[in-house]
C-alpha cells in the first residue's frame, strides 16, 4: 500500500511539475507583448519589464516563476490591476467549490440510484425511460440544456430565479445543469456494474439462502459494483469543474469558472496561467485521493 | 495394430461428385463482414447511421440548395423568423440561417472527424511500438502517458489555442491532435500486449519480416475493431469540446460559423429568438446521440460475449 500511494504521489508531482512547464514555456510564446505602448517611452517599457523581470534570460525567468509557484505565487492579473491570481482564487473559488460539491453529490446519489434501479428491472420500461434519459444527458451539453430550462423554469414559469447566487432556490438549476452528465454517465456505469454482479453465485446464494430482495441488493449487489464506479470519480470531478466554466456563464454565478471565461476574452493571459495551474493541481490532487481511496477498497488495484 | 491396418486396407476413393461435400456451402466471411452482419441486426445503430449519412448529406448539400451564403450581411432582413424565403430565419445581422446551419456543420463534423482520425493514427503507432517493443520504451512512453492524462486534456487545449491563435478549423484540430493521442495510445498497447503473444506474430517473425511491417501489417489491423469503436464514442467529444471552447470565446473566429459558434451567438439572444439557439442544438444533439448510439451497436456487434 505504501508503495502503491508513494508511486501515485510521485506520478502527480510529475504531472503538476508537467503544466507548470508547459504552461510557462507556452506563454512565452504568446503573441504581442504587455508593454509595448506608443504613448510610454522605451526607458518606462525597459524599466516595467525589469520590474517584471521579463529582461532576464528565459532559463532564469523559469526558475524564479518555479520558486514562486512554490511558494503559492500564481502571478498577478493585468485586468484587476494589483490584484493577484491567488487573491481572485480565495475570493472566488468557495462559490465554485459549493457549486461543485453540491452538483457532484446530487448527481452521484441520483446516478447510482437511477443505475440500480435499471438493473433490477432490466429490459422493463423502468429500464428503458431511464436509459432514454442516460442518452439524453450524454448527449446535450451543458450549454444546450442550461439556457433552454433557465427559459423554462426561470422565465415562462417563473418557478426559479434566472441567476444569482447565495440562496437556495438560486442553486438548483445550476447544481443540475452540471450535474446531468454525471447523472448520465453514473446511471449507465452503475447500470453495466450491477449486472455484472447480479449474476455472481454469491448473490444466488445469498437468495437461495431466503434474504429479503432489498437486502440482497444492499448489501451484496450495491457494495460490489459501487467498487468500479470509484474509478469513474476521478473523471467526473473533472467534467463538474470543465462544465462550472459553462454554467457560471450561463446563471451569472460569481464563481471562479465564470472570471477564468472572462479572463479568456478579455486576453488576461496571467490570470489564464495562474488560473490553468490552479485547476491541474485541484484535479491533480482530486485524483490522486481517488487513486488512494480506490487502491485501499480494492486490494487488486495496488498489485497492477 | 490390427485395426488400423485393416481399415487402411479398407480405404475407397471418393467418386467426384461426393467430392462437392468438401466444399463450402456458405461463402466466406470476414471480420468486417461478420461484424457488418450483426450491426445489422440492431435498429437503433442503423437507424443512428441512416441519419448521420442524412446530416452529411445536409451539411454537404444544403448550403446550395438556397442562394444565400453564409457571410453576407443584410441589415433589411436581420432578425427574421423561420419563413418561405429564410428556411431557418436570419441572425441579427440578416444572414440566413439555413446556410449558416449547414455550413457550421461541415466545420465542426470536419473537426470532429479530423481531430479524431489523426490523434487516433498517432496514438495507435505510439501503442503499438510501445507494446511490441515493452521493456524501457514501453515504460518511458506509459509514464510520460500517466503524467500528461492527469489533467483533463481541454485544460491543454485552451492554453494551446491561445498560443496558437484561435479561429481556424487547423489550429482547432492540431491542439486536439497534440492532446487526443494518449487515450489510443493506450488502448493499442494492451491490445498489441495480448496480440503479439499469438502464434501468426510468431510465423510472422520465423518468416523474417521486421518489427515494422509485423507492427503496421499484423498487429495494428487487428486492434481495429475496438479502436474503431473508440473512435465513434471519441467524435461526439470532440464536438462537445468544439462547443464549449466556441462557448468560452476560443473556437472558431466569426464570420465562420459553426455549431458551436451558433449556440454561443444564439444562447446571448434565446429570450427574443429562441428558434436560432433551438436549431443548431437539435443537431448537435443528434449528432452527439446518433455516434454514441452507433458506437454502442459497434461495441456489442464486435464483443462476442455480450451477443445475446
Amino acid at each position: 500500500m505504501v508503495r502503491y500511494v508513494l508511486k501515485r504521489v510521485l506520478i502527480a508531482l510529475l504531472t503538476v511539475f508537467t503544466l507548470a512547464t508547459v504552461t510557462f514555456f507556452l506563454s512565452k510564446l504568446l503573441p504581442g507583448d504587455p508593454f509595448m505602448n506608443e504613448k510610454i517611452p522605451t526607458s518606462v517599457q525597459e524599466k516595467q519589464r525589469a520590474y517584471y523581470g521579463l529582461d532576464r534570460p528565459v532559463t532564469e525567468q523559469y526558475l524564479i516563476y518555479m520558486g514562486n509557484l512554490v511558494q503559492g505565487d500564481l502571478g498577478t492579473s493585468i485586468k484587476y490591476v494589483g490584484r493577484s491570481v491567488w487573491d481572485i482564487i480565495r475570493e472566488f473559488f468557495p462559490v465554485s467549490a459549493q457549486l461543485g460539491l453540491i452538483a457532484l453529490v446530487f448527481a452521484e446519489i441520483v446516478g447510482l440510484l437511477f443505475g440500480i434501479l435499471c438493473a433490477q428491472y432490466r429490459n422493463r420500461w423502468p429500464d428503458y425511460v431511464l436509459m432514454v434519459f442516460a442518452i439524453l444527458g450524454i448527449a446535450l451539453p451543458s450549454m444546450v440544456i442550461g439556457p433552454l430550462i433557465r427559459y423554462l423554469f426561470g422565465v415562462q414559469l417563473r418557478w426559479l430565479p434566472v441567476g444569482g447566487w447565495g440562496k437556495p432556490e438560486q442553486m438548483l438549476m445550476p447544481a443540475f445543469v452540471l450535474g446531468l452528465g454525471t447523472i448520465a454517465g453514473n446511471t449507465r456505469s452503475m447500470r453495466a456494474c450491477m449486472l455484472a454482479v447480479i449474476t455472481q453465485d454469491y448473490v444466488k446464494t445469498a437468495r437461495a439462502k431466503g434474504m429479503s430482495p432489498l437486502r440482497v441488493v444492499m448489501k451484496h449487489e450495491l457494495k460490489n459494483s459501487l467498487v468500479p464506479m470509484l474509478a469513474n470519480l476521478g473523471p467526473m470531478i473533472a467534467g463538474v469543474l470543465m462544465g462550472s466554466f459553462v454554467v457560471e456563464q450561463i446563471f451569472v454565478i460569481p464563481g471562479l469558472g465564470k472570471h477564468f471565461v472572462n479572463a479568456v476574452s478579455t486576453l488576461d493571459y496571467p490570470l489564464i496561467m495562474g488560473l490553468t495551474i490552479f485547476y491541474g493541481t485541484f484535479l491533480v490532487v482530486m485524483n490522486l485521493l481517488v487513486d488512494i481511496l480506490y487502491g485501499w477498497v480494492d486490494p487488486r488495484i495496488r498489485v497492477k | 495394430m490390427q485395426i488400423i491396418q485393416r481399415n487402411r486396407l479398407d480405404f475407397t476413393p471418393l467418386s467426384p461428385d461426393e467430392l462437392s461435400g468438401e466444399e463450402m456451402v456458405r461463402p466466406e466471411t470476414t471480420y468486417f463482414r461478420d461484424v457488418w452482419r450483426n450491426l445489422k441486426k440492431r435498429k437503433t445503430a442503423i437507424a443512428s447511421l441512416v441519419i448521420l449519412a442524412l446530416l452529411v448529406f445536409m451539411v454537404l448539400f444544403g448550403p446550395m440548395m438556397n442562394s444565400y451564403n453564409y457571410y453576407s450581411n443584410d441589415y433589411s432582413a436581420a432578425n427574421q423568423g423561420p419563413s418561405g424565403e429564410h428556411w431557418f430565419g436570419t441572425d441579427t445581422l440578416g444572414r440566413d440561417l439555413w446556410t449558416r446551419v449547414w455550413v457550421g456543420g461541415r466545420v465542426s463534423l470536419l473537426i470532429a472527424i479530423l481531430a479524431t482520425i489523426i490523434p487516433y493514427a498517432i496514438g495507435m503507432l505510439i501503442g503499438g511500438v510501445s507494446g511490441y517493443f515493452g521493456g524501457k520504451i514501453d515504460m518511458l512512453i506509459m509514464r510520460i502517458i500517466d503524467v500528461l492524462m492527469g489533467i483533463p486534456s481541454l485544460i491543454y487545449d485552451i492554453l494551446l489555442i491561445m498560443v496558437l491563435g484561435s479561429g481556424s478549423i487547423s489550429t482547432l484540430v492540431l491542439a486536439f491532435t497534440i492532446t487526443g493521442w494518449l487515450g489510443s495510445a493506450r488502448t493499442t498497447r494492451g491490445l498489441v500486449l495480448q496480440l503479439k503473444e499469438r502464434e501468426f506474430v510468431m510465423a510472422s517473425t520465423t518468416l523474417g519480416a521486421s518489427p515494422m511491417r509485423i507492427i503496421l501489417r499484423h498487429l495494428l489491423p487487428n486492434t481495429l475493431g475496438i479502436i474503431v469503436v473508440g473512435m465513434t464514442m471519441t467524435i461526439p467529444s470532440v464536438i462537445f469540446a468544439e462547443a464549449f471552447l466556441s462557448f468560452i470565446g476560443l473556437g472558431i473566429t466569426p464570420p465562420n460559423p459553426s455549431w458551436g459558434q451558433l449556440i454561443k451567438e444564439a444562447s446571448e439572444v434565446f429570450k427574443q429568438y429562441p428558434y436560432r439557439f433551438i436549431i443548431p442544438c437539435i443537431f448537435v444533439g443528434l449528432t452527439m446521440l446518433c455516434f454514441n448510439l452507433l458506437g454502442d451497436g459497434l461495441r456489442d456487434a464486435l464483443d462476442p460475449r455480450l451477443r445475446s
